[in-house]
């Protein structure tokens, strides 16, 4: 277990790399002149060549590259201002750490994404187990129109919706804001249950769609015949052991919808207003914040990768047969 | 049958194809970050055999003893790790594709899953017609003349020529694979389990297609199968192996009627008769499964489930030899070689330490 | 039924054919498949009996039913699409239409099931021993502690070495000969009184189905457990089997004692089969006689006899019966077979162009004394013999006259 997590993170830190320096071209090396942006119209050469030597654009590509790579791990002291350690530059709009908005953001999105994945595999499995149990009649058909209600729907046409309906309306939930854990843990709560509800909804089809298809197919397996012969009871089958052996499958489609879940916090971010990661992205292209956008792709890919590792070495967990 | 086929044939007797120390190692990689090969699995390991032409050779043995690699080296659908494969006296054991194109129309396949062997996209004519294809042989029409012809002659409607492989039942879909293979009039035909995915009824018809196959044209077979009672009807010599080795060869008398290791007898003993009255053979009950070809035993591979092992059968490796008032081309490995019979004398073999607890006996040891 | 752990070397054989009531009695039992293409006839008007400590080989082919009867008799079929109609009374307990709990509590306790393939018919997701103390918990209530034990005490019995140890294993962890011992464990660890075999052995090396048909056998001796044993093998059948039901497109074409099936078989399809396989210690210039054609579809099966298309003898029935009368299942005793030939016609046929063929040699040991005549000249009178007293126990004799012939 020990070996398969470090070859992993080794794995990781590999991939990382190779992000941040396809990243870095095509943010730095490409036509587009951060100094010319970040000058204004009105801008003579001897500025722009401040502004590069300022912002160290002056220097090759590579050594550009490496500087911001190390400056991840040491920090860097910056024309600007002062980076501290993990540095991923300072943004071009106010000039502040990346890594301080970052965190700033990040808990939103966190919870956004944490708890919308809670709900829709909660939901979305759960609706899937229901079909699959009661295969073929009323409660599985019921169960899974609901399901394709969400794959119906987009965030941003039943977000509003689902703020009119139940906070303007009925008044039961909170329309939305950034949560704040440490200070006010139940505002939080109250605060990002609708966005999670809202973005669980596009997922829940396809989690509720495989579950079922999963579970019948699993409901035929030979193992689990051999458990209906020893007299095992149907509820016991089900779960203990077709259950089972749907779980892998479903944990590996998790670990692909990583990607989908950060989309569907962007999309939900600005729905409901919030001030997370998705929102901090899409400021940060429209005012073409080179370093802020670079900052926030290369975090969520951190965390998609770390989240892989952690989902494969749950299917070792499930699945005695893989060897760690 | 037709006369083209007969033309090509050559004599009966002459060596066809010759195995020497022929082996395949498959690496087993491991490692941290950079694969290395921690090990091998040793699935064939120096085998030596010649298939002359017009004969059958049976290739027996059970899971894991190398008898269907064996039959992927001889088709050079694997290269070997080590050896000497020649086929009528030209040296092919590393030849190149270009090289082996001419040996490839005369060696041809038959494998066991006539499901997964014939691509379902395919009609059955384009299937059987595909090696004169690609061979860039005669015309189309004459193609196709010639296809029908070979739908006839294993059995099939010619008829079928523009239906699908999926139309066919298991044991016509086999018939297919043989049109196919005898579609460039091969002179040696390897067949691996040609019919053990076939029903009862179906395998006679399947086994009856191939003698006539070998009998009429001339073609001889590499016939490698699990089921003895098939192999000895089929094959005129037999070589049983064990462990990526030959551990016993001759002709098919002297391997059924006058075994000398005790892993034939064994497995001779194993075969289920449809006979009740069949008692008066020797009973021998191994015990456990065939090692890992991984990390097979030292000396002789069998010693560990053989209840004649000594110490010299740790140490040295028996050589193939001809024992002691064997047959011309009987050749046995083994130190301690069984009476020439498979008769039942008096005392069975329990090694299994579940049957002889049942049946209240103590694993014996023979003196050797 | 409890466990006997002292070895009995050569206890009694099972008690004679004829005492006491059957044990598993199958009426009629009809199971349907509703598919896209149409309604599958998988069995067609089953029925057979077993009595307490022998064995059935059912024999057959693919999609003879073989298997469909025993996933019906457990009640393991899917109830959706599948109909499954007839009487099936284990210990006089009526099976079909029982309710699901009182099913539970049979399985696994008084009847259980060994399949084919045991890496996936044993689950990936739990340790063997696991998967053996289950059913045990469940069925005697005993503690946690105690099924562990069990579950070692039976892995030891089926000869898997260092029990102790093995418990704990997956069953990846296993070779396939040692699966297919768990697998009987499994079976096993309850004591039933009914084991359905379902080709335990088929994927075994030869030498492995050799250990497992005989540690079967003598696991049989000594908890005295009915077994029914599916097999397509006939040598396995003449191996376990005290009695065979032979089955083709779901019906029973052919049924008796082993002898009778093996020596005198009075069915087409049986001497078809028989016709078909090669064996050690027949001839082999002999050609093998395939059954022409391949097994009927059943989705629409031929009218009549199923086996019409197939069989060389339809001719001697007048009127094309065959294919248009569907024959009865015509029973003297236990032993009986489903064809429009008459009893000494089909008697006759066998003896004077079936067996001859089969090329059966008496003695293993003198291959020269077995000359194509002498045997077979002794042998064709036989069958006549055999007709003369109709019932069962007098064959026997007969065929101890026979060996002393020899």
């Amino acid at each position: 277990m020990l070996r398969f997590l470090v070859r992993r993170v080794l794995a990781a830190v590999v991939i990382l790399v190779l992000i941040s320096a396809v990243t870095y071209v095509l943010f730095f090396a490409l036509p587009i002149d951060p100094a010319q942006l970040s000058c204004g119209k009105s801008c003579t050469p001897q500025n722009i060549a401040l502004i590069h030597r300022n912002l160290g654009l002056d220097k090759p590509v590579p050594v550009q590259w490496w500087d911001y790579v190390s400056g991840v791990f040491t920090g860097r002291h910056l024309p600007l201002g002062n980076c501290p350690a993990p540095c991923l530059g300072l943004s071009f709009t106010n000039d502040t750490p990346i890594w301080s908005t970052l965190m700033d953001r990040f808990p939103t999105t966190l919870s956004l994404g944490v708890g919308g994945a809670a709900i829709f595999l909660t939901v979305g499995v759960g609706l899937g187990l229901l079909s699959a149990w009661r295969q073929g009649r009323l409660t599985d058909r019921i169960a899974s129109a609901v399901s394709l209600l969400g794959q119906s729907v987009q965030i941003y046409f039943i977000g509003p919706l689902a703020i009119f309906l139940f906070a303007d309306r009925l008044g039961w939930l909170d329309a939305g804001h950034d949560p704040d854990w440490s200070s006010d843990p139940v505002g939080s709560l109250s605060g990002v249950i609708l966005p999670c509800l809202v973005m669980s909804v596009i997922f829940w089809s396809n989690y509720s769609r495989q579950t079922r298809s999963l579970m019948i197919e699993q409901l035929s397996e030979e193992h689990v015949r051999t458990a209906r012969a020893k007299g095992m009871g149907s509820a016991y089958v089900f779960f203990r052991y077709a259950l089972r052996g749907a779980m892998g499958p479903i944990i590996t489609i998790f670990g692909i919808d990583l990607g989908s879940i950060l989309g569907g916090t962007v999309i939900t971010e600005s729905t409901f207003g919030l001030h997370g990661l998705g929102q901090l992205a899409v400021s940060a292209v429209l005012g073409t914040d080179l370093p802020m956008e670079m900052g926030v792709m290369l975090f969520g890919a951190t965390a998609i990768v770390a989240f892989n590792i952690l989902i494969d070495a749950c299917y070792a967990f499930i699945d005695p047969r893989i060897r760690l | 049958m037709s006369g083209i086929a007969m033309t090509k044939a050559a004599p009966a007797g002459e060596p066809l194809l010759e195995a020497a120390g022929l082996a395949k190692h498959f690496p087993v990689l491991d490692g941290f970050l950079f694969k290395r090969r921690v090990g091998a699995v040793q699935a064939v390991d120096g085998v030596d055999f010649t298939v002359h032409a017009g004969e059958s050779l049976g290739l027996v043995g059970e899971s894991g003893c190398g008898k269907s690699t064996t039959g992927r080296l001889v088709t050079r659908l694997l290269e070997p790790t080590a050896g000497r494969l020649t086929y009528r006296g030209q040296d092919i054991t590393h030849a190149t594709r270009k090289q082996l194109a001419p040996v490839r129309t005369e060696i041809q396949m038959i494998f066991q899953d006539p499901y997964a062997s014939l691509n379902p996209r395919r009609t059955v004519g384009e299937i059987v017609s595909g090696p004169l294809e690609i061979q860039g042989l005669l015309t189309p029409g004459a193609r196709e003349r010639r296809t029908r012809e070979l739908l006839e002659i294993v059995g099939l409607n010619p008829e079928h020529y523009n239906r699908f492989p999926h139309e066919f039942s298991g044991g016509q879909r086999q018939r297919v694979g043989v049109a196919r293979a005898l579609s460039l009039e091969p002179k040696l035909i390897v067949a691996d389990e040609p019919v053990s995915a076939l029903d009862v009824s179906i395998q006679a018809q399947v086994v009856n297609l191939l003698q006539r196959l070998q009998r009429e044209m001339g073609i001889a077979f590499l016939f490698i199968a699990h089921d003895l009672a098939v192999v000895r009807h089929f094959s005129q010599r037999v070589a049983v192996m064990y462990l990526g080795r030959i551990i016993e060869i001759g002709d098919r008398d002297a391997i059924y009627e006058h075994p000398r290791h005790p892993y034939t007898h064994a497995l001779l003993s194993a075969v289920p008769e449809a006979d009740p009255d069949d008692d008066g053979r020797e009973r021998i009950r191994l015990a456990g499964d065939v090692p890992s070809p991984l990390n097979p035993p030292s000396g002789c591979r069998f010693r560990t489930r053989c209840w004649k092992a000594q110490d010299k059968c740790a140490t040295d490796e028996p050589p193939l030899v001809r024992l002691d008032g064997d047959a011309e081309g009987h050749l046995t490995a083994c130190h301690f070689p069984q009476e020439p019979t498979v008769a039942d004398r008096g005392h069975d073999v329990v090694l299994d330490p579940a049957l002889a607890a049942l049946e209240g006996t103590e694993p014996p040891r023979e003196p050797a | 039924m409890t466990t006997v752990t002292t070895p009995q070397p050569r206890p009694e054989p099972p008690a004679p054919r004829g005492t006491g009531d059957p044990f598993l009695s199958v009426r009629d039992l009809r199971v349907r498949f509703a598919t896209e293409d149409g309604e599958v006839r998988a069995v067609d008007g089953l029925s057979f009996d077993l009595e307490r400590g022998r064995t059935l080989g059912i024999v057959g082919e693919s999609g003879s039913g073989k298997s469909v009867t025993n996933l019906a008799v457990l009640g393991l079929h899917d109830p959706r699409g599948t109909t499954v109609s007839g009487r099936v009374t284990l210990d006089g307990q009526e099976l079909l239409g029982a309710p699901r709990k009182r099913l539970e509590k049979l399985r696994g306790a008084k009847m259980s099931m060994i399949f084919q393939d045991s890496l996936t018919a044993l689950s990936p997701y739990y340790t063997v021993g696991r998967q053996i103390a289950e059913p045990y918990r469940k069925h005697t209530g005993a503690s946690r502690h105690r099924a562990r034990q069990r579950a070692v005490e039976m892995l030891g019995r089926v000869g898997i070495p260092q029990p102790q140890r093995r418990v704990d294993d997956f069953p990846h962890q296993f070779s396939g000969g040692m699966r297919q011992r768990a697998m009987i464990a499994l079976a096993l660890v309850c004591d039933p009184q009914l084991l359905i075999a379902d080709e335990p052995t088929t994927a075994l090396d030869v030498t492995v189905q050799a250990q497992i048909l005989d540690l079967l056998k003598d696991l049989q001796r000594q908890t005295g457990t009915s077994i029914v044993f599916v097999t397509h093998d006939l040598g396995v059948v003449a191996d376990v089997c005290d009695d065979v039901l032979v089955m083709y497109a779901g019906r029973c074409v052919e049924t008796g004692t082993v002898r009778d099936i093996l020596k005198t078989p009075e069915h087409p399809y049986s001497w078809g089969l028989l016709s078909s396989i090669p064996r050690l210690k027949a001839p082999v210039d002999v050609p093998l006689r395939p059954i022409p054609g391949s097994p009927p579809s059943l989705l629409d099966p031929p009218p009549g006899c199923p086996f019409h298309p197939r069989c060389a003898f339809r001719d001697e029935v007048a009127g094309d019966r065959c294919a248009t009368e569907r024959p009865q299942l015509l029973l003297t005793g236990a032993r009986g077979s489903a064809c429009h030939l008459d009893g000494d016609r089909k008697r006759a046929i066998f003896a004077d162009r079936i067996r001859p063929a089969l090329g059966r040699r008496p003695e293993a040991a003198s291959p020269a004394a077995a000359g194509p005549e002498g045997p077979d000249a002794d042998r064709t009178a036989e069958p006549e013999a055999d007709r003369t007293v109709a019932d069962e126990p007098a064959a026997e004799p007969e065929a101890d006259q026979g060996e002393g012939n020899r």
